[in-house]
């Protein structure tokens, strides 16, 4: 399976997608496609029903988190210092923006063909994570985008039951971010015994210096 | 964080379709029933006995498996894989070594590809065999079948103790080869497990394949079409048993299932008796395999000695390997960023997405068949929590 090939089939069939292939330098040659969110649905529907591709079957859906990092870069300018040019080193920091991803593993069961690997990505991590629910096409997606909803905070726009699979409902934060922490207490609540706790402590205050002393064991 | 949660499904009860009932009953099994093979749920609405809507609720195992794996080296995160789906520690293994294998491009010796062959088809041995007895034990069959089945597992377990020094969490696989060599005498005991094994399976079936009761409970129950076992992922012998003619271990050939010979038994109903019985022909076939690997293996070295296993760093880049589990399409996705720990380390659990499909192949049954149905599909929470 060539994934040019297969490209340039998407590209002339999807009228308007942005395909990127995402090489991949490591011994499993596994390399991938990046779809543009709009398009993906339209892709993932073509890569499914055409008569030569057909991949009927997607395994696996997973997501990864790339944070955002700040990469410092030395320049060297010219500059005037204290009235002579000179040349000087100077460190440039940029941000580069963090994002989410989601990748796809699609295997063919009638043509016995795959891996094709598909990759979509948020915009940022913050606001901006909606992407295209691929469970209408597949839906081998429906309980993993779940959990990608849970554990990464992708929100799947058109996904039919998108709630948190594997936390509870009220759960706040999504585990899987890399720079996720952990609260010190998963389920703190208040229990009668602070309030008995603070009524005793008021009282004995109130109390009279013999009561006190009484109270307390003395 | 921004993005909403949004609220438990909650159900609206409606009218009830059926004269004189003019109620629905909404009740959860689980997470502590005997049904469900672990912490599992399912919130149940009922219409009278007829199952009208089923939502599975998952997360009561749950320990972020991959998290832990991903702040943990490589080899470190090899005994933990035994702990997914703990009734078959060997193919868990093998499915992560293989992964990690793609990754950093290790070979494997040959001695080693028939340890794992051998040692994988023993667990699917004892995986079928005991997921039969809980299936009879499920259906009110108390007792008998399961201890038939545990038998028979003890058995493989012992075989499994005298190689890896554990019965249940081996931990027995390393990045290319395996751990130890098979101890003195171990071989010829497996051939007699391995050659005794048919009658057991004789046995089995005479008991149960034409059986009054047991034909009555799962033919026509829990009927998955073939289309719909290919859309919503199902893979293993719970696809085979809808006729989809898919088994990684022909398709993929990896590791070194092109030099034997078996056959893949495909079901053509789709029903809760076709699931049951694609286990108990695969367990024939399986005694087929075992029975060539154990007669070919060769002598040799059991790990690639250029293989490190201490400060082991694969390249940047990312891999996803899978192997034919007993219960299903068992993968590993790995993202190397150089470091001696995974960027991002994925299991791709057939156990929890075989359960996509639960609620359609419980509508319109009665509760009764809601658990021999769960039953047939193969759940181990281990690996659907993670």
């Amino acid at each position: 399976m060539n994934l040019e090939i297969v490209k340039s089939e998407i590209e002339a069939n999807v009228p308007g997608c942005r395909l990127e292939l995402v090489a991949n330098p490591s011994p499993s040659a596994q390399h991938s496609l990046l779809l543009d969110a709009e398009h993906a649905a339209a892709v993932a529907l073509y890569l499914r029903d055409a008569a030569d591709l057909r991949f009927d079957f997607c395994s696996n859906i997973t997501g990864i988190d790339w944070p955002g990092k700040v990469v410092s870069q030395k320049v060297k300018v010219r500059k005037l210092v204290e009235g002579v040019e000179q040349e000087v080193e100077e460190t440039h920091t940029t941000t580069v923006p963090g994002f989410l991803e989601a990748v796809y593993h699609l295997y063919s069961v009638e043509k016995k063909h795959g891996p094709l690997i598909l990759r979509l990505r948020t915009q940022d991590r913050e606001a901006r994570v909606h992407l295209p629910s691929l469970t209408p096409i597949w839906r081998s997606a429906e309980l993993q985008e779940r959990e990608i909803f849970d554990l990464f905070g992708v929100v799947f726009d058109g996904h039919p039951d998108l709630r948190r699979l594997l936390m509870w409902d009220e759960f706040q934060d999504h585990p899987m971010r890399r720079d996720y922490v952990d609260p010190d207490d998963f389920e703190y609540e208040p229990t009668a015994h602070d309030e008995v706790l603070q009524r005793a402590q008021q009282h004995l205050s109130q109390a009279s210096p013999v009561q006190q002393s009484e109270a307390e064991g003395r | 964080m921004s993005t909403a949660i949004h609220p438990a499904a909650s159900f609206e009860l409606e009218q009830a379709t059926e004269p004189g009932m003019d109620q629905l009953l909404e009740i959860s099994m689980g997470p502590q029933h005997p049904s469900t093979h672990g912490v599992f749920r399912m919130n149940v609405v009922l219409d009278g006995e007829r199952v009208v809507r089923l939502k599975p609720v998952f997360g009561y195992l749950h320990r972020n498996h991959e998290k832990i794996a991903e702040n943990e080296t490589y080899l470190g995160s090899m005994p933990y894989t035994d702990r997914l789906d703990y009734m078959c520690p060997l193919t868990n293994n093998w499915a992560y070594a293989l992964a990690v294998e793609k990754l950093a491009g290790i070979q494997v010796p040959e001695r080693a590809e028939y340890l794992r062959v051998i040692t994988g088809e023993l667990t699917r041995l004892q995986n079928h065999a005991c997921l039969i007895g809980f299936l009879m034990q499920d259906m009110g069959a108390s007792g008998t079948p399961l201890m038939y089945a545990f038998r028979q597992r003890e058995i493989i377990l012992d075989l499994f103790e005298a190689l890896t020094g554990a019965r249940m969490m081996c931990n027995y696989m390393r990045f290319g080869g395996c751990r130890v060599d098979l101890p003195a005498g171990w071989l010829d005991q497996a051939k007699k497990v391995v050659a005794e094994f048919p009658r057991f399976l004789d046995e089995y079936e005479r008991l149960l394949v034409g059986n009054e009761i047991l034909m009555d409970r799962t033919q026509d129950v829990g009927v998955l079409s073939k289309e719909l076992a290919i859309n919503a992922g199902i893979s293993g012998p719970m696809a085979r048993a809808s006729g989809v003619d898919y088994d990684i271990r022909k398709v993929d050939r990896y590791g070194i299932y092109d030099r034997f010979n078996f056959r893949i038994p495909l079901g053509s109903h789709g029903d809760v008796y076709d699931r049951f019985m694609i286990r108990v022909l695969e367990m024939r076939e399986s005694v087929d395999i075992l029975q060539q690997a154990m007669r070919d293996i060769p002598e040799g070295p059991i790990v690639d000695p250029k293989t490190k296993i201490r400060g082991f760093r694969p390249k940047p880049g990312e891999a996803y390997a899978r192997i034919e589990g007993p219960k299903g399409e068992l993968g590993f996705y790995l993202v190397s960023d150089g470091s001696p720990n995974p960027y991002r380390y994925r299991v791709r659990p057939p156990s929890l997405i075989n359960l996509t499909i639960l609620e359609d192949l419980c509508l319109g049954r009665n509760v009764a068949d809601v658990v021999v149905i769960l039953g047939s599909i193969d759940i181990v929470m281990g690996e659907v929590d993670r």
